[in-house]
């Protein structure tokens, strides 16, 4: 079959079946690829949908897969809606549906119908950053009383591990408090209108979430950056003169959000 | 073929033997229905891409699940019927895998999901050319390599045709499996599906199949749609039962070829367990009936 070998020749130079398939898959203004057919010259585009259709409807369930909580609050209309825009504009770069998603709070922060709803782009960043948790790796948290192994004029020194599963989200809303609320259908109306700052970790099998003190949001985010306990302190004390160092790292340890300590020089 | 138990001294799971065996994708929502129910005689299917996160409930489900069934781990993502190379890291991701839990079989399809950093979520079809199918044993050589494993590839359901094709799937894949040395998944569903969709009979395409090297049977259900001249198009949407016409094929295939592990496929609209183990309890009566009709012959033939 003569033809076929010159095929085999240009194989790599000729744009491929794939690209000329993959063209109109996630673009419903373009038309059928001419590649295809039904058999015995019956027309190719009921066919060809039912792949765009595939496409776009499992890659908007893996959105809605993702942000449950997030498609509560907005209505399964209005979040498929909206992830359906998604999904064209940023379609997955990876074969790991659990990871994508993560510009889609961007997405909803600048989508022009959501602009009504401001706190649901943080609340999604809650939902996404709950996925990571449940799949990070499972590692042995720091225990509440392994700080006190070190002498106390190390403790300042000190550099605190960050958990795999530890994350914390920055609100200017009560995120934390309509994401709890919205997780179970039939929510309750949210009574909190303070911003919210939220720490979630795995320590075991459940990932756990729950607010953070004043100045905890930018303590610990020192801390996770690698800072040592003693700078970390300062930057909360000035981003919140209210802050409690205590309670902080009690509250942090309890969490599992560190892995292990590593004391400072003496 | 002992792809099934083979003991090594770095094994942390029991060896469970597949022969004979049907069973069903695993879903975590099933997971404590089927501890409970203690069945041991089944054995349970993954999607290899779902397990690739770093640690969690995940591995613990399928840690536990493994402990006491055998596992097959199915790849739905390795793109290895598109023209560019394989994903490296994915294939990394995919031998991890198969060493952690030591499958009993893995499998992959004939098909492609991703095309330049895309990745569509869909088993996207190919034509069947010469220079394909070097493409596609070159990606099967390369799988089969890193995970050191004979991997079965899947007939995929089909919708559409490539005008371009100068081989039909059928020859497409004795001839990869002759090259490769791979075994194939015959997914009865799919050739239902497809022979629907393309006009062709099920039965000859059966005829036609490369049966000698069938290491696993998939079944599963499918909805109808209609084609743009209003005939049926079947899709191949894993959210039914079984239908009657797929079980006549297996009952078919299982006469012609004795049995081969089977598995149920069920993956959105789950049912709750029992529904879904009943469908595996009816490819099992089917895969025993044909096991006492061998029994019986060689009982006659000695006789």
């Amino acid at each position: 079959m003569p033809s076929a070998e010159v095929r085999v020749g240009n194989f790599s130079a000729a744009p491929s079946y794939a690209a000329g398939f993959a063209g109109a898959l996630l673009n419903p203004d373009l038309d059928t690829p001419g590649l295809v057919a039904g058999p015995r010259a019956k027309a190719a585009t009921k066919r060809y949908n039912v792949y765009r259709n595939n496409v776009t409807v499992s890659l908007i369930n893996a959105v809605a897969a993702v942000f449950p909580v997030t498609q509560r609050i907005a209505g399964p209309d209005f979040f498929r809606a909206m992830a359906r825009f998604y999904v064209r504009a940023e379609p997955p770069i990876s074969p790991l549906l659990f990871e994508y998603g993560r510009t889609f709070p961007d997405f909803i922060q600048k989508y022009e119908y959501a602009q009504s709803v401001p706190w649901l782009a943080d609340v999604a960043r809650i939902e996404r950053a709950w996925l990571d948790a449940y799949h990070a790796a499972d590692v042995q948290p720091l225990t509440p009383g392994a700080l006190g192994s070190i002498p106390s004029e190390r403790l300042v020194d000190t550099v605190l591990r960050p958990h795999p599963a530890a994350r914390v989200i920055r609100s200017r809303y009560p995120a934390l408090s309509i994401f709890a609320a919205n997780r179970r259908e039939g929510a309750g109306a949210v009574e909190a209108v303070e911003p919210e700052d939220a720490l979630l970790t795995r320590p075991a099998l459940d990932v756990e979430i729950r607010p953070l003190p004043p100045g905890g949001a930018s303590f610990l985010a020192h801390l996770m950056s690698g800072c040592p306990l003693g700078a970390a302190a300062s930057a909360a004390l000035s981003d919140n003169p209210s802050f409690d160092l205590a309670a902080n790292i009690a509250g942090c340890l309890e969490a599992g959000a560190f892995t292990t300590a590593l004391g400072g020089e003496g | 073929m002992h792809l099934a138990g083979r003991a090594s001294a770095a094994s942390s799971f029991p060896a469970h033997s597949i022969a004979g065996r049907a069973g069903t994708s695993f879903k975590h929502e099933h997971l404590q229905a089927i501890l409970a129910d203690g069945k041991r005689d089944r054995f349970f299917e993954v999607h290899a891409e779902n397990y690739m996160g770093a640690g969690g409930p995940p591995h613990a489900a399928l840690t536990r699940i493994r402990q006491d069934y055998p596992v097959s781990l199915h790849g739905v993502c390795m793109s290895i019927g598109g023209p560019q190379p394989l994903d490296r890291s994915h294939l990394r991701r995919f031998k991890a895998l198969v060493d952690r839990y030591e499958p009993v079989l893995v499998s992959e399809h004939l098909a492609w999901s991703t095309h330049g950093t895309t990745y569509f979520n869909d088993l996207l079809p190919l034509p069947y050319t010469r220079a394909t199918l070097a493409r596609v044993a070159d990606h099967i050589d390369q799988v089969q390599e890193a995970i050191g494993r004979r991997l079965l590839l899947e007939n995929p359901s089909g919708y559409l045709i490539f005008p371009e094709s100068t081989m039909n799937e059928t020859s497409f894949l004795a001839e990869l499996a002759r090259r490769t040395g791979c075994g194939l998944l015959l997914d009865i569903n799919n050739v239902f599906v497809s022979a629907t969709n393309n006009g062709f009979a099920a039965l000859d395409y059966l005829a036609n199949f490369p049966l000698a090297q069938v290491g696993e049977i998939h079944l599963a259900g499918h909805t109808q749609h209609a084609d743009d001249e209003g005939d049926p198009l079947l899709i191949d949407s894993h959210d039914h039962p079984v239908a009657d016409a797929v079980w006549k094929l297996f009952d078919v295939i299982t006469r012609r070829c004795g049995s081969i592990p089977t598995l149920v496929e069920w993956d959105s609209d789950l049912p709750a367990w029992p529904v879904l183990r009943a469908e595996a309890d009816a490819a099992q009566a089917i895969i025993d009936r044909s096991l006492q009709r061998s029994i019986a012959g060689e009982v006659h033939a000695v006789g």
